[in-house]
């Protein structure tokens, strides 16, 4: 499992720039608002933690594609399917290493765009703590919308229509966090609702995957 | 002699045929019944005035639009566990209507809301758990039409129903708490029992709400038969190519 790991890891760092596009995109996104609502700093500051959301949400489900598509498409999806681990820890390893080339940099990034944004100086915490917890669910179900699509020729699409409604509850409590961070009225409770749906996806979501793999691999 | 025979396709298509028109005609008595009955006969409410009586489409649609999807999750599961091609086949004809119905709850949801909120819409929890759900129609009823072949597509849309539905319901339970309601409660409560409408409204309720069920029965069986009438055809023409 650690061998694929560091496969995929490698291959997304070295082929095709999908490391850093993630990033980029987050970052155009943040800087695209202030044109959208006005420059004006106190417009700003309240809508900053939902944003910031978003924009990782969005910039997570642009790699979502690449999870399985490339294995897919050079025949070593099957392989990785008869390999002596189960396909079940196949799909975990692809999750884990979607997160740390997306989510893990969006995480870190996201203090710095939020500086941008005016984002009131009490939420910063609560923005690192909040992603760091919510994005691997995000990892974890996109992993399980890659697998569904994976077999269709323009899966891109509906790829994105089928994971944003299953991202709402990890947004929700995401964002809600970062936003009663900023306000001081008890944030723990939202942090820990969406540590709870990442722990729940980490456990149930790769038999899913698994499963809907098995269908496509038929 | 079990229940599991009804779902041969063939003995599906003989026993649906007879059903088919007496529940579309018992769903249309109901139904038209009810709403006649409610927007004519009933006097109007103190505070609402007329607007009220949007009442008897919007509940019926609403309760439909979610046992629609609960019927969907029904069958994959029956699918997933038991492989009846008629139970995927319903699932799949069941989330057009599910759908249409919950475009009706949100629309006449919408029409009921200015005059009674001032506004068409607030991003109250039922209203936007309405919303989510009418995106995982979207989303179950797109990746059906995308897929080729045909058992992929059920096994497939299946798994996304199970999985959706586990989000729908943390979706629901997340909304509420992001933002507290405008919305009142459940005006009948099945679990407790009591309820909050007078005996004047109730029944013309209840009659468009079975009605409503009806015609969920009868639309989703009609078109149940004309997908299984689909994949014969379908045979038929694969035959006839080979030989």
């Amino acid at each position: 499992m650690i061998a694929l790991l560091l496969r995929d890891l490698r291959l997304s760092i070295r082929a095709g720039g999908g490391f850093g596009l993630g990033l980029a995109f987050f970052l155009i996104v943040v800087v695209l608002v202030p044109f959208g609502v006005g420059p004006d700093r106190a417009v700003l500051t309240p809508i900053a933690p939902g944003i910031l959301w978003v924009a990782a949400l969005l910039a997570a489900l642009l790699s979502l594609d690449r999870i399985f598509a490339l294995d897919f498409e050079d025949g070593s999806l099957p392989l990785l399917a008869t390999a002596p681990i189960p396909l079940e820890g196949v799909a975990l390893v692809k999750a884990v290493s979607h997160w740390i080339t997306t989510g893990l940099p969006l995480t870190f990034a996201a203090p710095l765009l939020g500086f941008f944004l005016n984002m009131a100086p009490e939420a910063y915490l609560w923005l690192l703590a909040s992603l760091a917890l919510g994005t691997p669910a995000l990892s974890m179900i996109g992993t399980f919308g890659a697998a569904l699509t994976v077999g269709l020729r323009r899966g891109g699409l509906l790829l994105s229509l089928l994971v944003l409604p299953l991202y709402i509850p990890t947004l929700i409590f995401g964002a809600e966090a970062v936003r009663r961070g900023a306000d001081a009225t008890g944030a723990i409770a939202p942090l820990m609702l969406s540590g709870a749906i990442t722990l729940g996806c980490l456990a149930l979501l790769p038999f899913a995957t698994a499963a809907t793999l098995r269908i496509n691999l038929r | 002699m079990s229940i599991w025979e009804y779902a041969n396709p063939k003995r599906f298509m003989e026993w649906t045929a007879p059903v088919v028109p007496w529940a579309f005609g018992i769903a249309g008595v109901l139904t038209l019944g009810g709403l006649f009955w409610g927007f004519f006969l009933t006097p109007e409410a103190d505070k609402f005035g007329s607007t009220v009586k949007i009442i008897y489409l919007h509940v019926p649609a609403a309760l439909m639009a979610i046992n629609a999807w609960f019927m969907m999750l029904v069958a994959s599961l029956i699918w997933v566990i038991r492989r009846h091609h008629v139970s995927a086949l319903a699932a799949r004809a069941a989330a057009p209507v599910g759908m249409v119905m919950t475009v009706i709850a949100l629309v006449t949801g919408a029409i009921w809301g200015m005059p009674t909120w001032g506004t068409y819409w607030v991003w109250d929890p039922r209203l936007t758990s309405f919303m989510i759900l009418f995106l995982f129609y979207l989303g179950y009823i797109a990746l059906w039409e995308a897929i080729d072949d045909p058992d992929t597509a059920a096994d497939l849309t299946s798994v996304l129903c199970i999985v959706g539905s586990i989000f729908a319901i943390l979706s629901r339970y997340a909304v509420r708490f992001w933002n507290q309601g405008l919305h009142q409660g459940t005006s009948v409560p099945v679990v407790t029992g009591g309820r909050t409408i007078s005996d004047v409204y109730f029944w013309p309720l209840v009659a468009c709400m079975v009605g409503f069920g009806v015609l969920f029965i009868a639309l989703v069986l009609m078109r149940t038969r004309t997908e299984i009438r689909v994949r014969r055809i379908r045979a038929l023409a694969a035959r006839a190519a080979r030989a």
